[in-house]
This record gives structure tokens, C-alpha cells and sequence, in this order.
């Protein structure tokens, strides 16, 4: 009786596995090939995803990440065409696209499949930056770098492969450090000059304002200068003429009147001194009297 | 072993008692251990000894105990199936592996468990991704960037199969993108007027990498938050920002000075001006003035002039030596020598005489000069 129930309990257990055995399911997430005595039975895309029927035992299957996948590369030294150093950091992204040689050429071990990528992208790119300048490198050529390299890498690795490579990108180009300093020291020198240029236009154009200024100020004061003269020569000449015209009434009388006028004006502070002989004009009345 | 220095074994920290030796004791806990392992499961357990009548009983397997496990376990599996969908998720539904093309709306939702696999994807928050970096622009400068990526998750059922780590992806695509953009650009583009431009720039490109790495991610924002030179030369930028101040400040202050110095200029013009207007019209009124006051004198003297020749004549000369110090010298008489202490005349006089002021000239007039004519 025991032995019989264990018998079924085993059977039954044996059957069990075995038709779970013949059954599996392949993730949207997967990609996945079915194996036949090791012998790989799949076509090239692999199994579909869904639930599956296999033979059990002699049926494997092997899963593979279906997903887009990144290779995160290390940052590496590159030199350009000039041979100046450049720290590159790259990345790709790939997905599975042949199982099948997927399978064989890396045993479906992704760590593999990415080091070889690494490799070739690697040998890649320094090929791309040895053909062209820094600029080049930096800027406007960066898409075609990146597209050719792409465009090669995806033709290589999928035919060793089975991976489609979808992009191989750029994510840092930095120069080494000491390339750095010197950098930094150029772009503090460039920036000298135009915080210097900025001030020197700056007084320049003070300069001239003042200098304007100073002109303006020159001119309107000989301007003035100029008008005044005139007239004051105006004056003058006004005044002239009247003189003129009223003592030219009477020339002889004008001398006279003039000249007594000129005596009084000559000797009004009275710091003059006067040696006088009695015999002038004006004492002749004075003298006569002393002489009777 | 310090417990076995004295007493042995009697103080054996297990508990042990002296003289038993520790294996057959294990022995011992094992065999009673197996004892109760058989009593647990009711003699059902034991199909190796099968000692036990009762064995027999518990072993027997009723339709209806099957039926009810199996009842049981149905209930409980269904009761799993049942899930909540957020108003902000979409859940997307994998059945063995396979999805399915419809994904779950927000509600109570019911999935065959272990058939169906449900993941839930939050699809309207706008999630933001921050990133700060030193790159290089198209000349050769270095500039530091801050940015902020906000996006969205739309293509959900790519977001959970297609890609295996779509925040990274994103991280990199931005890199990539940003450096891109900023290493097409000159240091000056970028640093004064390319921020809204470079937000665009950058937000395209992201996008096409992102559906190119089918990540069903929608970048809804690229905010460019800083772009600085880096900390090494940013006190020359400052300094370049000082200058262009400078330079306003220079051109201010002379504009104030020219401000200030032509108007008053102008002033001192008119000024001047004025004083010779001032010096023409005092010379023509003077003039005039003198001019009618000759004129009115030669009127009179006209009438009478020998009287008044004479008598202006007089006046003026009464006038001068009222003012003036006289020495009167008869010179005419004799030919005697004459000294005169002119230099006490003048230097030594008492200050009440008008004549002796020292330093002062003395002026000759010879009176016959004038009587003469």
C-alpha cells in the first residue's frame, strides 16, 4: 500500500514537471531562442513573446535582455589630427537583434557583447577624431562623427553579433586638465582685453566730451570777445563822432578849452609841486604890485 | 579554558552536566526531535517507518479535501487579481510576457494573477532632471551650464518594454544634447543671448534621441537655468561687466562736466557782452554829454570871447594851484644862484602842507608859456 502511494506521488510529480517542462513563456522584455539538444532551433528573431509549447528535457530555452541597452563608456584620452588630447566620454545604445548570433558569438552573456562594443566603438571613434581637428571634433562635424561611426559600428556588430547598434553619442568632450588651466588662463587674458577695451573707449569718448566742451567753451568766450570789441569799437566810434562833430565847431576854441580842462585834471590831487616864475600871465597883477 | 581550570566540566557554560559527553547528547535532542516531528503531522508524515495505524487514516486523500484546497486557492488567487489604477497611471498589461495592446485605465481593475503582469506607469507627472555641467563651446572656451530637463512619460507600453533604463537614457541623451548645442555656439552666444534659443535647441534634439532609444518619454521643458563661465575665470566676466560700467560711468562724467562748463560759458559770453554794450553806451553818453556841454560853453562863448576865454582861463588856473604846493622864484632879475631844499620840501613838510608829500613829481609850468599867446 505505501509503496504504491509513493510510486503514484512520483509519478505524479515526475509527469507534473515534466508538463511544466513543456511550457515557456518569453517576455515582451526578452529575447529568446529555443535550444534542441544545444542545437539552436529558433529563427533569427527568435521566439515570439507569449506563452510556448517545447519538448520537455531536450528543449532549453535562453533568454536574452530585449530591451534597448546602454554601453556607458569610461572616459578616454583621444587625440585629434593637430594631436591635442581630448577626454571623451561616449556612450551607445544597442538591442539584441539576431538571438540567435547573439547566442553564438557571446555565449548570451551581455557583459561580453558590451566589452567587445566598447572595443570597436572605441577603435571607432579614435579613428573619426584622428581624421579631424579639435574644432571639428567639438562643433558642426559632430552629427556626421556620430552617424558614420554609428553607421559602421551597427554594419560590424551586427554581423559578428547579431546587435543592432543604435546610437553611439558623444555625452562629454572635456580637455585634460592642463589643457584646461591654459584654457581658463586664455579666456581671462580675452576677457582683460575687453573689460580694458570697454574702459579705454569709455574715456576716450570722455576725453572728446570735455575736449568738445573745452572747444565750445573756447569759442563762445572769443566769440564774445569778438562781439564786444566791436561793440566797444562801436561805441567808439559813435562817441568819436559826436566829439568830433561838436568840437569841430569851433577848432581853436576846443584846443583852449580843452588844454584848461587837461591843467585841472593834471594837477587835481594836489601832489604836485609848482616852480613858478611871478613874471607868467596869471601873476602879472601879483607882480606889478611888488614892483610899486 | 578557564572554566576547566579546577571543577572540570562543572561549570560548563552550555549547561551541561559534569561526566556526559557532548555527541551523545546530540544524539540524544535528535532522536527526540524526530519523535516530535511525527507526532506534529499525526503519523501522516511517516512513510519511511510507517509504524503507526493512525498513519494510514491521515493519509487518505478525499475528493472533497482536494476540491476545497483547490476552492480555497481559487478564492485567494482571485482575490489577488484585483489591483487600483491611479487617475495619473496607466497600467500596462503583460499576459505570459505578451502585451497587450489595450493598457489599464484608472479604477479597480481586475488581472488573472500569475497570467497577467501589471505595470503601473505614472503618466501625467512631470518629472524634472537636473544637470550642471562645464563644456566646451565652438571657440575653444569653457563655459558652465545648468539645466533643467522636465518630461513626461507618454508611450508607456515602450517606457516599460522597450528600454531597459530610460532615466539613464535620458541623462545621457541630455549630455549628449546640451553639449551639442553648446558646442556649436560661440561662449558669447551662449552666455548673453542664446538661453532661450539653446533651451529649443537642446529640447529637439533630446526628443530625437529619446525616440530614437524608444523610451516613450516627452520632454515637456528644457530650462536652461545658469549658463556662467566657470568659477576660474568668472572674476575676469565680472570684471568685464565692471568695465562696461565703467565706460558709462567715464562718457557720465564728462557729459556732466560739459553739461556744466558750456551754459556757464555762455554766461560769462553775455556778460562780456554786456559790459561792452555797457562800456559803448557809457562812451556815447559821456561823449554826448561832453559834446552838448562844449557845445552850450562854445554858444556863449561866441557871444563873448575874449571875457570868457579869460575867465576860464583863470578859473582853471585858480583851481590848479589851489590844489598844488607853489615856490615862487623871481628868476628874471638877476642872475643870482638859487637853492631850493626840494628834497625837504617834499620829504620833510609838516602833514598839514598839502606840498610836501615825498615821492610825488613835480611838474613845471612856466607861466609865460601860457601868457605868451
Amino acid at each position: 500500500m505505501s509503496v504504491k502511494n509513493i510510486v503514484i506521488v512520483v509519478v505524479v510529480l515526475l509527469v507534473g514537471a515534466l508538463l511544466l517542462d513543456a511550457f515557456y513563456i518569453v517576455d515582451e522584455r526578452q529575447r529568446a531562442i529555443l535550444l534542441r539538444f544545444g542545437d539552436v532551433m529558433s529563427p533569427d528573431e527568435g521566439e515570439l513573446p507569449g506563452l510556448h509549447l517545447k519538448f520537455p528535457i531536450a528543449d532549453q530555452v535562453k533568454y536574452f535582455d530585449g530591451r534597448v541597452l546602454t554601453r556607458d563608456a569610461t572616459p578616454e584620452r583621444y587625440l585629434t589630427i593637430e594631436q591635442k588630447p581630448l577626454i571623451v566620454d561616449w556612450f551607445a545604445k544597442w538591442r539584441i537583434d539576431n538571438p540567435r548570433d547573439y547566442y553564438t558569438a557571446t555565449s548570451g552573456i551581455e557583459e561580453s557583447a558590451n566589452a567587445r562594443l566598447q572595443a570597436r566603438v572605441s577603435q571607432g571613434l579614435r579613428d573619426q577624431i584622428g581624421k579631424r581637428d579639435m574644432h571639428e571634433v567639438i562643433s558642426g562635424e559632430r552629427d556626421q562623427l556620430m552617424q558614420e561611426l554609428t553607421n559602421e559600428m551597427n554594419i560590424t556588430m551586427m554581423d559578428e553579433f547579431g546587435i543592432r547598434v543604435i546610437d553611439v553619442r558623444v555625452k562629454r568632450i572635456d580637455l585634460p586638465d592642463e589643457v584646461s588651466s591654459a584654457v581658463f588662463e586664455r579666456m581671462n587674458s580675452e576677457r582683460e582685453v575687453e573689460a580694458r577695451q570697454y574702459r579705454a573707449t569709455g574715456r576716450e569718448r570722455a576725453i572728446e566730451i570735455e575736449a568738445d566742451a573745452q572747444r565750445q567753451v573756447t569759442v563762445i568766450g572769443a566769440e564774445a570777445q569778438r562781439d564786444a570789441e566791436r561793440i566797444r569799437g562801436d561805441g567808439d566810434a559813435q562817441a568819436t563822432k559826436i566829439y568830433a562833430d561838436a568840437y569841430g565847431q569851433d577848432k581853436e576854441f576846443y584846443e583852449f578849452y580843452r588844454s584848461i580842462n587837461a591843467y585841472v585834471n593834471v594837477f587835481e590831487d594836489g601832489r604836485s609841486l609848482l616852480v613858478l616864475d611871478p613874471s607868467s600871465e596869471f601873476f602879472k597883477y601879483l607882480k606889478r604890485d611888488i614892483a610899486e | 579554558m578557564a572554566w576547566s581550570d579546577n571543577d572540570g566540566r562543572n561549570r560548563d557554560p552550555w549547561g551541561n552536566r559534569g561526566g556526559e559527553q557532548g555527541p551523545p547528547d546530540l544524539d540524544d535532542a535528535f532522536r527526540k526531535l524526530h519523535g516530535q516531528l511525527r507526532g506534529m503531522f499525526g503519523g501522516g508524515g511517516g512513510s519511511g517507518s510507517g509504524s503507526g495505524s493512525s498513519g494510514k487514516k491521515g493519509f487518505r486523500i478525499s475528493p472533497k479535501l482536494i476540491l476545497i484546497v483547490v476552492l480555497i486557492l481559487g478564492v485567494i488567487w482571485f482575490a489577488l487579481g484585483w489591483y487600483q489604477v491611479d487617475a495619473q497611471e496607466r497600467g500596462v498589461v503583460l499576459r505570459f510576457g505578451k502585451v497587450q495592446e489595450n493598457f489599464t485605465e484608472p479604477g479597480l481593475r481586475w488581472n488573472p494573477k500569475f497570467i497577467d503582469e501589471v505595470i503601473k506607469v505614472n503618466t501625467t507627472r512631470i518629472n524634472s532632471s537636473e544637470h550642471s555641467q562645464q563644456m566646451l563651446t565652438e571657440d575653444d572656451n569653457i563655459v558652465k551650464v545648468d539645466l533643467v530637463v522636465q518630461y513626461r512619460i507618454d508611450g508607456v507600453i515602450q517606457y516599460v518594454v522597450d528600454i531597459r533604463e530610460p532615466e539613464e537614457s535620458l541623462k545621457h541623451a541630455t549630455e549628449s544634447a546640451i553639449r551639442h548645442v553648446v558646442g556649436s555656439s560661440t561662449m558669447a552666444a551662449v552666455i548673453t543671448t542664446g538661453r532661450e534659443v539653446l533651451g529649443d535647441d537642446v529640447m529637439a534634439r533630446l526628443q530625437t534621441y529619446l525616440d530614437r532609444y524608444e523610451t516613450g518619454i516627452v520632454v515637456v521643458g528644457v530650462n536652461i537655468e545658469a549658463v556662467e563661465p566657470p568659477q576660474e575665470v568668472q572674476a575676469a566676466f565680472d570684471d568685464v561687466q565692471k568695465a562696461k560700467e565703467d565706460q558709462v560711468k567715464f562718457i557720465n562724467e564728462a557729459s556732466a562736466d560739459a553739461e556744466q562748463l558750456v551754459p556757464e560759458a555762455r554766461g560769462e559770453a553775455s556778460r562780456i557782452i554786456e559790459a561792452a554794450n555797457a562800456y559803448r553806451d557809457q562812451v556815447i553818453a559821456l561823449a554826448q554829454g561832453e559834446a552838448d556841454r562844449f557845445t552850450k560853453l562854445l554858444t556863449e562863448y561866441q557871444a563873448a570871447k575874449e571875457v570868457t576865454r579869460d575867465r576860464l582861463y583863470i578859473t582853471a588856473i585858480e583851481t590848479v594851484l589851489q590844489s598844488t604846493s607853489i615856490v615862487m622864484v623871481d628868476v628874471s632879475g638877476g642872475n643870482n644862484l638859487l637853492l631850493l631844499p626840494l628834497d625837504q620840501l617834499l620829504r620833510g613838510g609838516s602833514a598839514s602842507s598839502s606840498a610836501t608829500a615825498s615821492n610825488y613829481p613835480i611838474t613845471s609850468l612856466p607861466g609865460s608859456t601860457r601868457s605868451g599867446q
